[in-house]
């Protein structure tokens, strides 16, 4: 029962209080570069959600058995075994899942380089909520992750309005989409204070 | 030696998780490859690439896959000349089909103030959305809206908006039809590359309506219908249409036309270039 309490905990400051885009300013660069379309934000977000979920669970095992007594190899070894689990990750969909590989697209080797899969793997070793827990750490990948899908989701319904709105000249572009994101951004902390982090 | 250790040992966890993980990769490369036909890329090679969705499929590579499967035949591709799907025949090893060239026409000849406005519409720049607002700007229920969406969605870039009716480049126009699709008015029409005439009106309403909004609608008068010596021409919705299979490209419907709406265009040195610029209607009919 505190376990399940626990992983909602976890879900709910994660996923929506600490936002990782909104909060934590991770991920910003897919955030602003393939939100364009809800449909290929959605294509992303997925995509991003299942390299997390399994890059959490895999860096946990490394963290806690593989590099006892050296804690300072974890920014190296993470970033290899985020890289490479998503070039197997990619082989496998290829193989078994060629749908979702498709609809995926070239999102897939894009996730090495997003930060916030490091992010979630490094918060979720020294996060005081996940307590050591193979579990609880998995659960903060995905619930990151589900985070960041909902974020960049939301931002690309904006985005889809900003196409149709008359935007003064000089704030066409970029400048609009940043000044979007930052009122995005002010409404979703606006869940601040509903719960506190570990 | 405690300096050596404190070197040696982080070597060797890094550098065992990426053989680890190299080793992995090998592994896996090996037993999640999948066999790829290598024609398909043969034959993606030789489609335009422009992924336009004309035959139907996802883009080329879907129709490469398609016919290498032999579900699809290479002909389906509209976009690319019969030049260039010589060499998919020869690697399919099958016999060479006709390829009938097509080419987009915008069925409008309502330039500039030939046909009137109901409003001035000042909303985003996107011809669907403008007909969403009272069918759009012009009188006429059935004009060219002129805002450009087909020009945007043409994948070729073949589109250009002049004087507020989209006109098509004959050289650049490969004949896909996303343009047909995109036109919230049902305007544009792929006929045979070579047509030499083609009707540039489309409005349904009475000859005395349309011309209380348009100086170059079809007053649906018959006089084309009467005097081809074909019989390629109906007049049916109070609209001309020319069935462009039996038109002869006599030119005997171009200048009976009251309207000076049916239009012409002539192949030069390997170009179809529209033969006359648009003459204006006597204004006595």
């Amino acid at each position: 029962m505190t376990m399940i309490l626990n992983m909602l905990t976890i879900f709910i400051s994660v996923a929506l209080v600490g936002n990782y885009v909104f909060s934590e300013t991770l991920g910003i660069c897919p955030f602003l570069g393939v939100s364009s379309k809800p449909s290929t934000a959605l294509g992303m977000g997925l995509a991003v959600t299942f390299v997390i979920t399994i890059s959490n669970a895999v860096t946990f095992c490394v963290f806690h058995y593989l590099l006892k007594g050296y804690e300072y190899l974890q920014t190296v070894a993470f970033i290899l075994i985020i890289a490479s689990l998503v070039q197997l990750i990619e082989m496998m969909l290829k193989k078994m899942l060629p749908s979702l590989y498709q609809s995926l697209g070239i999102y897939l080797p894009l996730i090495t380089t997003n930060c916030a899969v490091l992010g979630a793997a490094n918060n979720a070793i020294g996060n005081d909520l996940c307590n050591g827990n193979f579990i609880l750490s998995t659960t903060y990948g995905f619930s990151a992750a589900v985070g960041f899908t909902i974020a960049i989701v939301i931002f690309a319904g904006v985005r889809s309005k900003i196409d149709n709105a008359d935007i003064p000249k000089y704030f066409r572009g970029v400048p609009i989409t940043l000044v979007a994101a930052g009122i995005v951004a002010m409404v979703f902390n606006g869940l601040l204070g509903g719960i506190k982090l570990g | 030696m405690e300096t050596l250790k404190a070197i040696l040992i982080p070597v060797a966890i890094v550098g065992g998780i990426s053989l680890l993980f190299g080793i992995l990769l090998a592994v896996a490369s090996r037993v999640f490859s999948v066999k790829r036909d290598e024609r398909i890329d043969k034959i993606k090679n030789c489609l335009p690439g422009a992924n336009c969705g004309g035959c139907g499929y996802a883009g080329c590579d879907a129709l490469a896959e398609a016919i290498v499967k032999g579900e699809a035949s290479p002909v389906k591709c509209s976009a690319s000349s019969a030049e260039n799907l010589k060499p998919i025949f020869a690697i399919m090893g099958i016999k060479e089909e006709a390829h009938v060239r097509m080419r987009a026409q915008v069925m409008c000849s309502g330039t500039g103030e030939l046909s009137k406005r109901k409003y001035r519409y000042e909303g985003a720049h996107d011809c669907v959305a403008a007909a969403k607002l009272g069918g759009g700007d012009r009188v006429c229920p059935n004009g060219c809206v002129g805002l450009g969406t087909c020009a945007a969605r043409c994948p070729f870039g073949a589109i250009k908006i002049i004087d507020r009716v989209a006109v098509v480049d004959y050289d650049q126009c490969r004949g896909c039809g996303v343009c047909v699709s995109a036109c919230p008015k049902h305007l544009i029409t792929l006929i045979p590359y070579d047509s030499k005439h083609w009707v540039g009106c489309k409005s349904v309403d009475k000859g005395p309506i349309t011309k209380s909004y348009c100086d170059v609608g079809c007053i649906s008068c018959r006089l084309c219908e009467k005097n081809c010596p074909v019989g390629a021409i109906s007049v049916n919705d109070f609209v001309a249409s020319i069935d462009n299979a039996k038109c002869i490209g006599c030119d005997i419907c171009v200048q009976k036309c009251p309207r000076k709406i049916i239009w012409s265009a002539d192949s030069q040195d390997g170009h179809l270039v529209i033969r006359r610029e648009f003459l204006k209607p006597d204004p006595k009919i």
